[in-house]
């Protein structure tokens, strides 16, 4: 019991603000990469899926090189190229922020795809023979079913998504994470908060998990 | 772009000592693989039995493997390996608490080791779970109906049927605990993602080795893939489960 009578709590609460902006980050970056991810996500199935071959075959190359490397080597990969390409110094969010939404994209797309390959294919067709186009087709009949279907699975996604947003640690992007470390050496409490940033992250993705469980109930398309 | 491109850095010295940075990636890729595979095999034993445990009718049990699920599921992968790090040997007996801090040989690589492979656990936890459900019901009945206890059904009628199910979810979890392992640099291992930072500040040729390393997680990657394929063609049931193409 002495590692417990040990801790000393009362660290947390001064902290706090501190924290709080870091975990506003975390959710600022979760949210722009998903919003990016899902729409660069979805352009991506549908490269993939088109009768163009050099687009299909570009479309999968990407996703398949974005899926086969750590996450933690894209970042890198991303901090140190672009200010080479741009020749100005950017910060680490913001290279955060690019690099979640390319990564992240490659995997949405592979759910798109797997929900645009989910819509019977009569529907395409009975699209097209009312007369319209593949964009008309697209927007309004197959994707809207598209991600209906797949929204649970979006979803937890960005669950994962936002336990990935820890790593800009290797950046020094200042996160949730980062913010909690920081907060942790200036109060020389570093175990303390270990175990609260450990903490924060199960409630919310526990949270969002049992969420995410009671809309897959809802959410089924009755056929 | 301005940058100064030498493809030969690999072969020279790095700042400090007598090595090529040829051999700081040899020495990542090592330690890479290494902590991969031995996470690998934890997470084999650990997630195939909390897995099994999930679907037993035992209540206290798997309540326990569901505890076990969402705790490692739901906290980042990175946070869990500082509190291995950081916390857990505080957490220990005073004795083996100083030991570890003090004494433990190769303290950083068993840690990544626990924690990447019980991280991974939990997902292919899930994975056998839905596999054992997909089994039909008359499996386990039948098992069963013949004399075998349940674990003797589990044994030699479900699981084996289980696992063959999964192992295409179980080749991409596989993949994974390659590409996850990179995380292990946070607390110091010198695997490949450190090496690349390592070599990037010390040559600031950091194109070409995150090249480097960026091809030897591929290679990685693409093994770990063939490998399980190849299992996966061994293991199949004949005229069992469907594989037609």
């Amino acid at each position: 019991m002495s590692f417990f009578a040990q801790l000393d709590l009362s660290v947390i609460g001064p902290s706090l603000p501190f924290i709080w902006t870091g975990l506003l980050f975390t959710v600022k970056l979760t949210l722009i990469a998903m919003t990016g991810g899902i729409i660069l996500g979805t352009l991506l199935a549908l490269a993939r899926l088109s009768p163009i071959a050099p687009l299909a075959m570009a479309a999968t190359w990407y996703v398949n090189l974005m899926r086969s490397i750590p996450l933690l080597m894209v970042i890198l990969w991303f901090f140190l190229i672009i200010p080479l390409l741009t020749g100005k110094p950017m910060g680490a969010e913001n290279s955060a922020i690019i690099t979640f939404t390319l990564f992240e994209a490659a995997y949405y797309s592979e759910i798109m795809r797997a929900g645009i390959q989910s819509v019977p294919r009569g529907q395409v067709m009975a699209g097209q023979a009312i007369g319209m186009t593949y964009w008309q087709t697209m927007g309004h009949v197959v994707l809207p079913q598209a991600f209906r279907n797949m929204l649970p699975i979006l979803l937890t996604q960005t669950i994962i998504l936002f336990q990935d947003t820890s790593l800009v640690y290797a950046i020094g992007a200042k996160d949730l994470l980062k913010a909690a470390e920081i907060a942790g050496k200036n109060y020389n409490r570093p175990i303390e908060m270990y175990i609260f940033v450990a903490f924060v992250y199960f409630v919310i993705c526990f949270a969002l998990s049992r969420l995410v469980k009671h809309l897959q109930s809802r959410i089924a398309i009755i056929r | 772009m301005n940058y100064h491109w030498n493809w030969g850095i690999f072969f020279e010295q790095v700042k400090a000592g007598e090595e090529t940075y040829l051999d700081w990636l040899i020495t990542g890729f090592g330690w890479t693989v290494a902590v991969a595979l031995s996470a690998w095999v934890i997470a084999l034993l650990c997630g195939g039995i909390i897995g099994t445990l999930r679907t037993t009718p035992h209540r206290g049990l798997a309540f326990f493997a569901t505890c076990w699920v969402e705790l490692f599921r739901n906290v980042p992968l990175l946070v869990q390996m500082l509190l291995w790090f950081f916390v857990v040997p505080e957490l220990l007996p005073r004795d083996l608490s100083l030991w570890v801090k003090q004494d433990m040989p190769a303290k950083e690589f068993v840690t990544a080791v626990l924690c990447l492979g019980l991280f991974t656990s939990a997902r292919i936890a899930e994975q056998v779970r839905a596999g054992v459900q997909s089994l039909p019901n008359g499996q386990r009945m039948a098992g069963l109906a013949i004399g075998f206890t349940l674990p003797q059904t589990y044994r030699y009628v479900i699981l084996p049927m289980a696992f063959r199910i999964i192992i295409p979810p179980l080749t991409s979890e596989f993949m994974n605990v390659f590409k996850n392992s990179s995380v292990a640099f946070a607390i110091g291992v010198l695997e490949l993602t450190f090496q690349a930072r390592q070599m990037q500040e010390d040559s600031e040729q950091g194109i070409e080795a995150y090249l480097a390393v960026t091809v030897l997680y591929f290679i990685c990657a693409f093994i770990a893939n063939r490998g399980m394929a190849f299992i996966e063609k061994r293991s199949r049931v004949p005229g069992f489960i469907a594989t037609a193409k």
